[in-house]
């Protein structure tokens, strides 16, 4: 039977935007091995790339093949996974809050994640019990939210919900600062900051095979019920009218963006502003639907974060926190959304 | 196929707000709930469709107690069509009314072309096939609870529950909103409305149920209940129940007296 109730414009129009934002996330990356102190070219890139698979020599310098495969590759293979990770958290959090300008953090899970980091450099502990520390932490914050919010009973679940997200968020807050206020100024500060302000500059390899795994189990989730999250962006007793577990599927969904988040967060420190901008901005491209808007969101934080990282690390002689530079590129791209697109929600 | 309520009450643990209600719905009917502000026909609404737990007494879809089913075993029995709203975000009439589809749908699945087709159908019955492709959020209200009761028809369920589907519509919306309520009837679905227009009764129900004071006042064929006395007793205000001659058929018409200089 040909689809012809289904709309054959907008299967069209969806089908290009995917393919644009595929081929914009593909140039960003190569424009990333190709920037740099030494400069990978596309060819150079895909000689290496096919020697390392296939175990044969490539007959370039091995600069080339340590920039690609130790210091870049890993980089930019963590800021894709990171960019796609905040971007899809963003956007079921947006639609399970039914609310375009919530971020992955709504429900302390960044500041769940500093604090389990601070207290590891607090502590001195070594690299990687730091990122499991911030890991554990963001797990942490949103378990507690939820279950203080499911505690409190007689209101509105949602409104509950976001409430302890943002005082425990403010409590978590105070212990960053406080932390902060007692760090050895010299040897802890810098890194407590440096932390805070977000960067890719030290993942390597080993960063991924963790986080990796970790995002797809967040992200496949999302994506198998991406009809049900739909339908959990009305009204809570209309979703359950339709046939939905409201309360259930609502739980699944915290827990895979806060297992995605948590993971990301853990490798780069707090990116704040891709899990607000980018679902928002690929929702004016593709509509509330989130069949569509999770994939395109996808691509879209990969690509982003790529670019941003790749201007993080070249654009001066010192790395650029990430963090900063997220918002100095996200908040003028926010506001002039904001300014064009009202009738994007009402 | 029929929806049961024996001796129901309903509200919350803590504030009871109706008891004793009894009446049933069957398929191919329309009953109207009459009953002034804050009589809890909503609450009363939302008891029936499980979005409230009962509080006492029984309600019994399709012979089977609402207690023991699940949400979506719920949702394919009976629909429900809240008062037209807003939407949070700007999803398309089409997109909209597919949502019916979801109680039909596995856990992991989006909607298939026969869902699709079925959305379609269920927008051509009510009559806006020319806005399937529109932005529900940019729609008018009337447009609005139309395509809500379209997307009630997208369930496929054999009972629907609207509640007050004719406020905050105009005039003509609120004649063409009952026209497509008879029209679902004489499809075989069982519909239950409240409204506080009692003319609109008198237009559309085969039955009249009337709720004060937490409890049934009457339930009814419409010539035998609405009449002066009971409709002053419902609402407070002097009343006259009078029939008008149209052509060779007689309708009654509820009009108020109060007005008087």
């Amino acid at each position: 039977m040909p689809h012809f109730f289904v709309s054959e414009t907008s299967a069209n129009r969806y089908s290009l935007i995917i393919a644009a934002a595929a081929m914009a996330l593909c140039g960003v990356v190569v424009a990333a091995f190709a920037t740099g102190r030494y400069p990978v070219l596309l060819s150079d890139l895909l000689r290496i790339l096919w020697s390392w698979v296939g175990g044969t020599p490539h007959g370039l310098d091995s600069t080339l093949e340590t920039v690609v495969l130790q210091i870049r590759g890993p980089r930019v293979i963590a800021a894709v996974l990171v960019g796609a990770a905040l971007a899809a958290a963003g956007a079921a959090y947006q639609n399970l809050f039914r609310n375009p300008l919530v971020s992955p953090d709504i429900l302390g899970v960044s500041a769940g994640a500093a604090v389990g980091a601070i207290l590891g450099i607090f502590l001195s502990l070594g690299v990687v019990a730091i990122q499991s520390m911030a890991f554990a932490g963001g797990l942490a914050a949103v378990g507690m939210v939820y279950v203080v919010a499911r505690a409190v009973r007689g209101h509105d679940p949602l409104l509950v919900l976001v409430l302890a997200g943002v005082v425990l968020g403010a409590l978590l807050g105070a212990c960053v600062a406080l932390m902060k206020y007692l760090a050895d100024p010299y040897n802890q500060l810098p890194a407590i900051t440096y932390w805070l302000l977000g960067s890719l500059a030290s993942t390597d390899s080993r960063d991924m095979w963790v986080a990796a795994p970790l995002l797809l189990v967040g992200l496949l989730p999302l994506w198998m019920l991406r009809w049900r999250i739909n339908v959990l962006s009305l009204d809570d007793e209309e979703a359950r009218s339709l046939g939905v577990s409201a309360g259930r599927i609502r739980l699944v969904v915290i827990v895979a963006a806060t297992l995605m988040t948590s993971a990301a967060v853990a490798i780069s420190g707090v990116i704040g502003w891709i899990g607000l901008v980018i679902p928002h901005f690929a929702r004016l491209l593709t509509g509330p639907d989130f069949s569509k808007l999770l994939p395109v969101s996808v691509l879209l934080g990969a690509g982003f974060l790529v670019a941003v990282d790749t201007l993080a690390r070249t654009m001066a002689n010192i790395e650029v926190p990430l963090g900063v530079l997220t918002a100095f590129v996200g908040t003028p791209l926010f506001l002039w959304q904001l300014a064009t697109a009202r009738r994007g929600w009402q | 196929m029929k929806l049961a309520a024996q001796k129901l009450a309903y509200g919350y643990p803590e504030r009871r707000i109706g008891n004793d209600v009894t009446f049933e719905l069957h398929a191919g009917e329309v009953l109207c709930l009459l009953g002034p502000n804050g009589s809890g026909k909503t609450t009363l609404f939302k008891t029936l469709l499980g979005l409230l737990p009962v509080q006492g007494g029984t309600v019994m879809l399709d012979g089977q107690d609402l207690c023991t089913l699940q949400r979506d075993e719920i949702a394919r029995l009976v629909s429900y069509v809240p008062q037209a709203h807003g939407a949070f975000f700007p999803y398309t009439v089409r997109e909209v009314v597919l949502m019916g589809r979801t109680a039909h749908l596995g856990l992991f699945a989006a909607p298939s072309a026969r869902d699709h087709g079925a959305a379609l159908d269920a927008i051509r019955r009510m009559g806006i096939a020319h806005l399937a492709d529109a932005t529900y959020t940019r729609i008018s209200g009337g447009e609005r609870q139309l395509v809500l009761i379209a997307r009630a028809l997208a369930q496929e369920a054999r009972m629907v529950v609207m509640d007050e589907p004719t406020a905050n519509l105009d005039f003509g919306n609120q004649v063409r909103v009952l026209e497509r309520i008879r029209a679902l009837s004489a499809d075989g679905i069982g519909v239950l409305l409240s409204t506080h227009d009692p003319d609109h009764a008198f237009l559309c129900a085969d039955r009249v149920a009337m709720l004060h004071n937490g409890g049934l006042l009457a339930c009814g064929v419409p010539d035998d209940v609405m009449t002066a006395a009971q409709l002053q007793h419902l609402y407070g205000v002097d009343v006259v129940v009078t029939e008008v001659a149209l052509g060779q058929s007689k309708r009654r018409v509820c009009l108020p007296l109060g007005m008087r200089a």
